[in-house]
């Protein structure tokens, strides 16, 4: 057995393009997602009981089946009920619902773990429930979710790579084709295998860096 | 849908449990070497099994299938694609399990160790009797979690020709032009697989519960 990575190496720069899907794709969906997921964690904490429980059974469906078939539901089937979708538009889509789903999770349990305490007292002086959210809620949940929020952002790194199975030309689905077309496959999988590890890496590093800068906000847990 | 399909989708399922249920195992077992392998205050031990969870845990498993899938017959090794989706899913959960493991036996409490040490229990006793069911009891949610995962991600072993739940649903769909419908279908059958594990695994917890004397 032999590898020749220089087949593989031929053809950077429709890698570096290709590197670039995958970088905007996962930045934009994660951004969306944990505003989006924000939104639905304040909504299932506060708006009406009925508006909670449709949220929860969503948020269920879309943790308790596979992203690769919610992708192709959207994808294959969107067209039949009015929503044809190109590649890269149904792949943003697919991920940003897909993380919304998971960072609602974390904030609802960023929400459940505030002390009480800190909001009755908020209460007390009079500040507006809208102020409380603002001022008292999102400050301390920020420092309680954020090592889970890195957390996720690198699962939705990883996850990016499925993207390729519907045809978004990110990494995976490029770097495999160059493998194809140049007669080595196995290379060129080995190659992505390891940029997807020092991607991966790399966020966590610097996650845990942020992490440590921030940690001087933390407050006192009661 | 006819009944026919839905008894083809319900098979599907059925191998979707199946490759899961092996690798889950499989991947235990592996998990149990390389979390032993981390904890061992060997360096040529520990530095390969850090390395091991690092690499498994950092690639996407998609990556990871279509690797392994077309690196076997390069290297000679002649297997029908079930066997290298099943190794894949395994080496990677494995990677993931050992982790668990290592946060469940990490947590033993220190005291329970000092005490079987003062009442003269050999190491294999200790880890017998005491270190191996309490890290069990530890990590049975973060099991049943992981079952879970690998359960929704074996649908990616569709892409390396096997035929599972989300290959029969592609299937289908193709031939009869009802993605909607197929996806649906098989959408709900992740879901209801993925709540009957997680209602079997609290339960366990709960059984596991009233039997400890701790």
């Amino acid at each position: 057995m032999s590898l020749d990575f220089d087949l593989i190496f031929e053809r950077l720069p429709e890698i570096l393009s290709a590197f670039w899907v995958t970088i905007w794709i996962w930045v934009v969906s994660n951004i969306l997602a944990v505003f989006l997921g924000f939104g639905v964690a304040t909504l299932r904490r506060y708006g009406p009981r009925w508006l909670d429980l449709l949220l929860r059974l969503l948020v269920e469906i879309i943790r308790g089946t596979p992203f690769l078939v919610q992708l192709f539901l959207l994808y294959f089937g969107g067209p039949f009920i009015g929503l044809s979708l190109d590649p890269i538009p149904a792949g943003l889509l697919g991920m940003t619902v897909y993380s919304t789903a998971y960072y609602s999770e974390i904030f609802r349990a960023g929400y459940n773990a505030i002390p009480p305490g800190h909001v009755e007292a908020a209460q007390c002086v009079g500040l507006t429930r809208g102020q409380i959210i603002r001022r008292i809620l999102v400050p301390e949940m920020t420092m309680l979710v954020l090592p889970q929020c890195v957390n996720m952002a690198i699962l939705m790194m990883k996850e990016t790579a499925i993207l390729s199975i519907i045809t978004v030309p990110e990494l995976t689905l490029v770097v495999g084709a160059i493998g194809s077309q140049q007669y080595a496959f196995v290379e060129a999988m080995f190659l992505l295998a390891l940029f997807y590890w020092f991607l991966v890496e790399l966020s966590g590093f610097l996650g845990r860096i942020a992490e440590a800068k921030l940690s001087k906000f933390r407050f006192a847990h009661s | 849908m006819s009944m026919r399909l839905f008894e083809l989708m319900l098979w599907a399922a059925g191998k979707t449990v199946l490759l899961s249920a092996v690798s889950i195992m499989i991947g235990l077992a592996i998990g149990l070497m390389i979390c032993a392998a981390k904890l061992s205050p060997n360096k040529l031990l520990s530095i390969p099994a850090t390395l091991y969870v690092s690499l498994f845990r950092g690639v996407p498993l998609l990556v990871q299938l279509l690797l392994i899938y077309n690196l076997l017959p390069v290297l000679g090794i002649m297997v029908p694609s079930v066997v290298a989706a099943v190794a894949g899913l395994s080496l990677c959960t494995a990677a993931y399990q050992a982790e668990n493991l290592r946060g469940g036996f990490q947590s033993v409490p220190r005291g329970l160790l000092e005490a079987a040490d003062m009442v003269g229990m050999s190491p294999w006793k200790q880890l017998t009797r005491i270190r191996a069911p309490i890290a069990f009891r530890l990590t049975l949610p973060a099991l049943v979690n992981e079952a879970i995962l690998i359960l929704k991600a074996s649908s990616l072993v569709s892409v390396v020709g096997v035929i599972e739940l989300t290959r029969m649903a592609q299937n289908l769909s193709a031939s009869s032009f009802r993605p909607l419908l197929f996806y649906s279908v098989a959408g709900a059958m992740y879901l209801v697989i993925c709540w009957v594990v997680a209602g079997g695994g609290s339960l366990a917890e709960r059984m596991l519960k009233t039997g400890s004397r701790a």
